[in-house]
Parts: C-alpha cells; structure tokens; sequence
C-alpha cells in the first residue's frame, strides 16, 4: 500500500497505484494520480476517456476493457497506446479512479 | 548478505533479509506453432494481455501457426475434435463429418456472445497496440507462402536466429 499527496489530503493507493476509496477520486486527483504513473499533464483526449471510463463503469458496474474503451468513447486503439503509453489497459482505470479492469481484451 | 538482527522492546527477534522484489517483466516474445482455433487465441490475447499492461511484446509465428497470419485460412480456423481428450466425445465420433465444423461454430458463437474479438481482429489490435508480428522464414519456405499470402501487420520473414535478436531481454513463451 502506498499514499499520495494531492490537494492538502493524503489519499491511500493500492500496491499497484489504483485508488483504495474510489470516492475520494476528483478531477484534481486524476492529474495526481496520472503523475505517480509517470504521464505528463492530462489533454482533452485524456479526459475523453476518463469522463467514458467513469460514466461506463458508473451504468455497468466494472471498469471497461480497452477494446470496449477503443469501440465506445469515440478513441481508438492506437491512440488510447499513444495516450497511455505505458499500458492503457490499466492506466485508464487508474487515472479515473476506477478498479483494475478485469477484461482481458 | 547478512542477516539483520532486530532489538524489540520484548524480545531479541532475528530478521532474515526480505527477498528483493521481483521486478516486473518488460517484455515477452510468444512463440505461436500451432493453427487450431484454440491455440491461436491463448497467443493473442497473452501477446494483447502485455501490451495493455505496458509490456513489449513480440510473436513469432511459426509451422501451423502460419494459419493465423495468412489470409486465406486466418478466418478459417478449426477447433479439432480428434485427438483432443478435451472435448470429451469419442474420437471415432469426433471423426465424423461435420464434427469439427459443428464444433467451431459452438466455439465461434459463444466467443461472439462473450464480445471476444474475432481472430483477424485480435491480429488488428495487436498491430495498434504496438505488438510486433513476425513469420518465420523456413515454415513459409516449407509451406509455400510469400509475403502476398500474409496478413498486412506482419512485419516481417525472419528467421529463427532473427527472433532471438528481436526477443532481447524477453521472456518467452511457447505456445
């Protein structure tokens, strides 16, 4: 277990970086936690994609799989790589506050 | 290295030295020899699986694994129901005309209900992901194949010594 600094608060992560309270997540949090993965500051794309992967998870209860990210928030795959270059399948759902995503694909 | 020795309020208490972390892997090559339905996807979707965690990755296809890069037989891959102890019918029943057939199209739809991507578009992902696609020289020499009978995202024919180059540093696995 880790912790981040963010906004006067000290906010508790899990050994992979992914919040433990989804609830303390805000839009301030999310540049945050997109520089303890090492990214630079956050673009409209980047928020395109966090805003999908909040409302998606919101309606069906999971975080969504990249394909399901690529086929629905209106980026695609290649861009989500050049987003997140190290790993969007997982850094999406981190960014946004969510849990790791179980799909594969 | 030595172990630390630890003094507690209540007890002297030896501490063996915490094993290092592992470090995570960085990059994985996949070997994909066989062509059969069942064999392709767990090459893909590991070789997918890396890159959507930001690992490199690199397959080598090789022998019957030419199937899932060719294009005329990438869309016409079987589930075999003989010799498969797996499939639990009799193999002289597995042998049966239509079996297989049978058999692949109960296999391709419950991929389709589950929204798992079909073969030629787990090959397309991959390409956008990154991952780079190889096949190998001798098994298209072997098989009569040139770069025309290929799917357009494999990068390149190399041969077996060409895939240890490109494997640097990987781990790798043989599917």
């Amino acid at each position: 277990m880790t912790a981040l600094e963010a906004a006067g608060k000290t906010i508790e992560l899990n050994g992979e970086g992914f919040l433990l309270d989804g609830d303390q997540w805000t839009p301030e949090l999310a540049e945050a936690l997109a520089e303890s993965a090492g990214m630079g500051p956050l673009s409209d794309k980047h928020w395109q994609v966090i805003t999908f992967c909040r409302e998606d998870a919101a309606r069906e209860g999971q975080s969504p799989g990249l394909r399901r990210i690529s086929k629905l928030s209106g980026v695609s795959m290649k861009e989500l790589y050049k987003l997140f270059p190290k790993g969007p399948g997982k850094l999406a759902a981190r960014v946004a506050g969510l849990p790791k995503p179980q799909a594969c694909i | 290295m030595n172990t630390a020795t630890l003094t507690s309020p209540t007890a002297d208490v030896t501490v063996a030295p915490a094993v290092p972390k592992p470090e995570p892997i960085a990059k994985i090559a996949i070997i994909c020899s066989k062509g059969t339905l069942d064999m392709a996807y767990p090459g893909l979707i590991l070789a997918n699986a890396a890159r959507m965690s930001g690992i490199d990755a690199t397959l080598f296809f090789t022998f019957w694994g030419l199937d899932i890069i060719s294009e005329e037989t990438v869309d016409k891959l079987h589930v075999p129901t003989v010799g498969n102890p797996s499939m639990h019918i009799p193999t002289l029943v597995g042998g049966l005309p239509g079996m297989e057939s049978l058999a692949t199209t109960m296999m391709k739809k419950q991929m389709e209900k589950l929204d798992i991507p079909d073969v030629r578009e787990l090959v397309e992902i991959l390409d956008d992901s990154g991952a780079e696609l190889y096949a190998c020289r001798m098994a298209m020499d072997m098989f009569k194949r040139t770069e025309d009978d290929l799917l357009p995202q494999v990068k390149d024919i190399i041969s077996a010594m060409d895939f240890y180059d490109k494997a640097a540093g990987a781990q790798i696995l043989f599917i």
